[in-house]
């Protein structure tokens, strides 16, 4: 074999590789359009025939005949629905989703303020979830059948079945009302409310970064709880998981190889196993992570907590359309993100899927 | 490397999470509302604008109240009168046409500009061009967009003169100025933010009288000024140390949006927050069995009532209608499902009310019911959906009611619904038969005798909207009459007179099985002193309390 012909071979390889990332972005760009048209037209139509009226949420329930039937007129709802969903589908292109009934501001302007919310609050609870699960399913599936495997199938059951609501009243029941080890429901303490202007909306962040210690404690013993129960509910999963995928891992061949080359069995659990495992945990966390920013509308509401959750349910409930078609898009957008993060990750973790 | 490395952070993360749990547990909270601040938990996410012109919510009308500064306001030891706010004095016309207010010396609005007749003229002139919600209040007077600076206008600086347009009695007309429309907004504020507007055939004007801004701003006089609404978190007072009257003891009120009774509970136990408002049977017992604790209640101008929709031919036939009547169990009700909440009231003007009238006449009784029903001709009972919206105590009230009914022979459908579902399809009139509230409009009699007595057009297409219409109701052209002509009495005793004639009434044909009224309660910390539920939600004064 001469050099040229290498070089050849890797160009053409390159080529090929060049090919199979454009048709990639290609296809990810009509998933990507198609997902969002009905995603859009879903939602539209949906809200169209709720058997609700939508001027009720502009003018509330005690408004006299004559103004509303203005308002409806102003609002266009009497022009044929195609026509309302093409109106809509043109502001929606240009970013704009109209103005919130409810809070009187543009909704872009209101997720980009409750957004952070949940977003911190997954991520905390993400972190939380996985810091404990991972730990708990690799010790399960180490000590198989162990009565520690069965305390941790038993944690992890009553995580995933128990309504959330009532492990959070319960718990605030204990740590708020009896204990007072964190703090009341809501994102911060009204005393810091007017002394503390947020800068990215994540609050942990924000006060560390100015340095306010006593702003950053007072926010994390406001996250804590309602982020270690998203945790708790994202542990029961993960940890399940990561028992089925150590198991499946550590009856491989090569994990007999590296007994037999005599490592330490630490290296062989937390080196060689969960390393091949993480592979598709990543998927499992993601997806998790995903759901926890769909906004936890029940946790959301026990806490008080300004998130997309309970921002969608109270537009909902008011019957707030524009406010549920933008925030709908947002959770459809997070989703599309995360999956290609994930995407991306699998790639970094799993070097397979990069040769080809 | 990868590989010790993964495992190093791992065990790095953990540790990071061992020292944050030790933060939070070494740092036990010290729940202490600060000495200068009320902090409220209150369900307030009915608000929709703040601005006076517009609201027309319950929520809204409390914050209101204690921002802004009316010309009258009720008179809290005897709601059938009015006192002076920005009023020195006030004068009616012989004719009845034209009232005339000499406002006190010296006011100014938070901002630090005069308050003057003119801002008082302005407030009109914008609420009733603008033509919102609440406006009919005002309008119902004659005025329009077309005529409102001629009827209210400011003679000079501290003279106001209001015209109406038929010589109404003067408690109507006063009772309809302490509304929360009726506000005074600061001009010369507002002016500074009004936005451009094309006018159209629904809107004539070119400007928005600075509605926009005032959705969220402020430009009031009152014994509070508002700092900051934000929907569904909270809304920020601060005292106005210009206010003509009293100055608050407190310099900050915060409401706190809490959904849930069982949240506010917990709170208030906790020592984050003063006053719980949105406390269910349940929860209020244990707050008033805490020693640092206290409750206080309020009879509220809302009453609850089933109504029978009269399209409906089993419904519209009258021994029907009176047969529902003994099939409510009203002691049953108010013993549990109200208890604190409410009082069984069957009437439907509120106590408190000029023309108030306390009678409840029907009692359980199954035995009467079957009769009336067999006279009917539905001896063997009949089935019947009711609209039911998924909230306490309306729920319960309605389960009580299907086993009543059922001991009768009639069969209750529940279509449970969320509140706006139900009121959708109430207002279109296609529904069986509903269960809901009914609150005035404004502290006088005429607002629910013209929802619960008058219906000028009977047809699906009538444009007077109200409770009567919705239920198809044919009221006897009499009561109308009677209803309306009460509108121009100016002796306030015949007046009354003529509102229990009313009620009598309505009590024995109408086709409202009217069953309580609200009772606002609130549970608050022991160490408030001045705290107080007013006879309405825009007469919940925060104003004098201090700690």
């Amino acid at each position: 074999m001469s050099i040229p012909e290498t070089s050849q071979l890797v160009a053409g390889r390159k080529g090929a590789r060049a090919k199979g990332w454009a048709a990639t972005i290609a296809r990810f760009l009509v998933v990507m359009v198609t997902t969002y048209l009905g995603l859009l037209a879903v939602t539209f139509f949906i809200g169209r025939v709720v058997p609700i009226d939508p001027v009720l949420a502009v003018l509330g329930d005690r408004a006299p005949a004559h103004v509303v039937e203005r308002v409806r007129e102003e609002m266009g709802l009497n022009r044929p629905l195609y026509i309302q969903f093409y109106y809509y589908l043109r502001d929606a292109l240009t970013g704009n989703f109209g103005t919130s009934v409810l809070t009187t501001n543009p909704v872009m302007a209101d997720i980009r303020r409750v957004f952070p919310a949940t977003m911190e609050l997954a991520t905390v609870g993400t972190l939380i979830g996985s810091l404990a699960g991972i730990p708990l399913g690799v010790l399960a599936a180490v000590k198989r059948g162990s009565i520690a495997d069965q305390i941790v199938r038993v944690v992890g059951l009553v995580g995933y079945s128990v309504p959330i609501f009532w492990l959070a009243l319960l718990s605030l029941l204990l740590f708020y009302a009896k204990l007072q080890w964190v703090a009341f429901p809501g994102r911060i303490d009204i005393v810091y409310e007017y002394s503390f202007t947020p800068v990215t909306g994540f609050y942990l962040l924000d006060s560390a970064w100015q340095g306010q210690w006593d702003v950053f404690i007072d926010v994390f013993r406001h996250i804590i709880l309602p982020a270690s129960l998203l945790g708790y509910f994202s542990l029961a999963y993960i940890s399940r998981m990561t028992r089925s995928f150590m198991l499946n891992e550590l009856s491989q061949e090569y994990i007999v190889a590296a007994r037999a080359k005599g490592l330490s069995e630490t290296r062989i659990i937390w080196g060689h196993a969960l390393r091949n495992a993480a592979v598709p945990l990543v998927t499992v966390i993601a997806l998790s992570y995903a759901g926890l920013l769909e906004g936890s509308v029940l946790t959301e509401t026990v806490f008080s907590w300004p998130g997309l959750g309970l921002y969608i349910t109270n537009s909902l409930q008011n019957a707030d359309m524009n406010a549920v078609l933008g925030g709908t898009i947002v959770i459809g957008s997070v989703f599309i993100a995360i999956n290609i993060l994930s995407d991306l990750l699998y790639r970094t973790l799993d070097p397979r899927t990069r040769a080809r | 490397m990868k590989m010790q490395s993964f495992g190093r952070h791992m065990r790095l993360l953990t540790t990071t999470a061992a020292m944050s749990l030790a933060i939070f547990a070494s740092a036990p909270a010290f729940a202490v509302t600060p000495a200068d601040t009320l902090v409220e938990g209150f369900a307030m996410d009915d608000i929709i604008s703040m601005d006076p012109g517009e609201a027309f919510e319950l929520s809204t009308a409390e914050m209101t109240s204690n921002t802004y500064n009316l010309l009258v306001r009720l008179d809290l030891n005897d709601t059938s009168k009015v006192v002076g706010d920005l009023a020195d004095s006030w004068t009616v016309s012989d004719d009845g046409l034209t009232y005339t207010f000499k406002l006190k010396q010296g006011l100014k609005f938070a901002s630090g500009n005069p308050i003057t007749a003119e801002d008082v003229a302005f407030s009109f002139e914008r609420a009733v061009k603008l033509d919102k919600s609440p406006a009919f209040i005002l309008t119902q007077f004659g005025l329009s967009g077309d005529n409102v600076t001629e009827k209210a206008k400011a003679a000079d600086e501290n003279t106001f003169v209001f015209t109406v347009d038929k010589p109404y009695a003067p408690s109507f007309v006063l009772n309809c100025l302490t509304a929360t429309v009726a506000s005074v907004v600061d001009k010369k504020l507002v002016l500074e933010h009004v936005a451009a507007v094309t006018p159209s055939d629904e809107y004539k004007y070119d400007n928005d009288f600075g509605n926009g801004w005032l959705k969220t701003g402020y430009a009031g006089g009152g014994v509070f000024k508002m700092r900051e609404w934000r929907a569904n978190e909270v809304v920020v007072l601060e005292r106005n140390d210009n206010y003509h009257g009293d100055k608050a003891p407190l310099a900050r009120v915060i409401y706190r949006h809490m959904k849930e009774s069982s949240g506010q509970r917990l709170a208030l136990e906790a020592g984050d927050i003063d006053v719980a408002r949105n406390l269910e049977p349940g929860d209020l017992d244990a707050v008033s069995k805490n020693a640092d604790l206290a409750i206080t209640a309020a009879p509220k101008g809302t009453v609850y009532y089933i109504s029978l929709n009269q399209k409906n031919p089993n419904l519209a036939k009258p021994e029907v209608v009176e047969a529902f009547k003994y099939l409510v169990d009203y002691d049953a009700i108010g013993s549990t499902l109200i208890k604190g909440i409410g009082d069984i009231h069957q009437t439907f003007l509120p106590k408190g009310v000029l023309g108030e009238l306390d009678e409840n006449p029907y009692k359980f009784d199954v035995a009467k019911a079957k009769e009336l029903l067999a006279k009917a001709g539905l001896a063997d009972g009949f089935t019947v959906t009711m609209d039911t919206r998924n909230t306490q105590p309306v729920t319960g009230i309605a389960e009580s009611f299907q086993q009543t009914l059922g001991q009768a022979g009639v069969k209750l459908e529940i279509i449970p619904g969320d509140g706006k579902q139900t009121l959708t399809k109430y207002r279109a009139r296609t529904h069986d038969m509903y269960i809901g509230q009914w609150g005035q409009d404004y502290f006088d009699p005429n607002s629910n005798s013209e929802t619960f007595t008058i219906n000028p057009d009977n047809a699906d297409e009538g444009k007077n909207k109200t409770l009567a219409w919705r239920n198809a109701w044919d009221v006897p052209k009499e009561l109308s009459d009677t209803s309306k002509a009460a509108l121009l009495e100016k002796d306030n005793a015949k007046r009354a007179d003529m509102y229990k004639s009313l009620q009598k009434a309505v009590l024995e044909k109408g086709p409202f099985v009217i069953i309580f009224q609200q009772t606002e309660v609130a549970g608050y910390s022991a160490k408030l002193k001045g705290f107080k539920l007013g006879p309405s939600f825009d007469t919940n004064y925060v104003g004098p309390v201090s700690k």
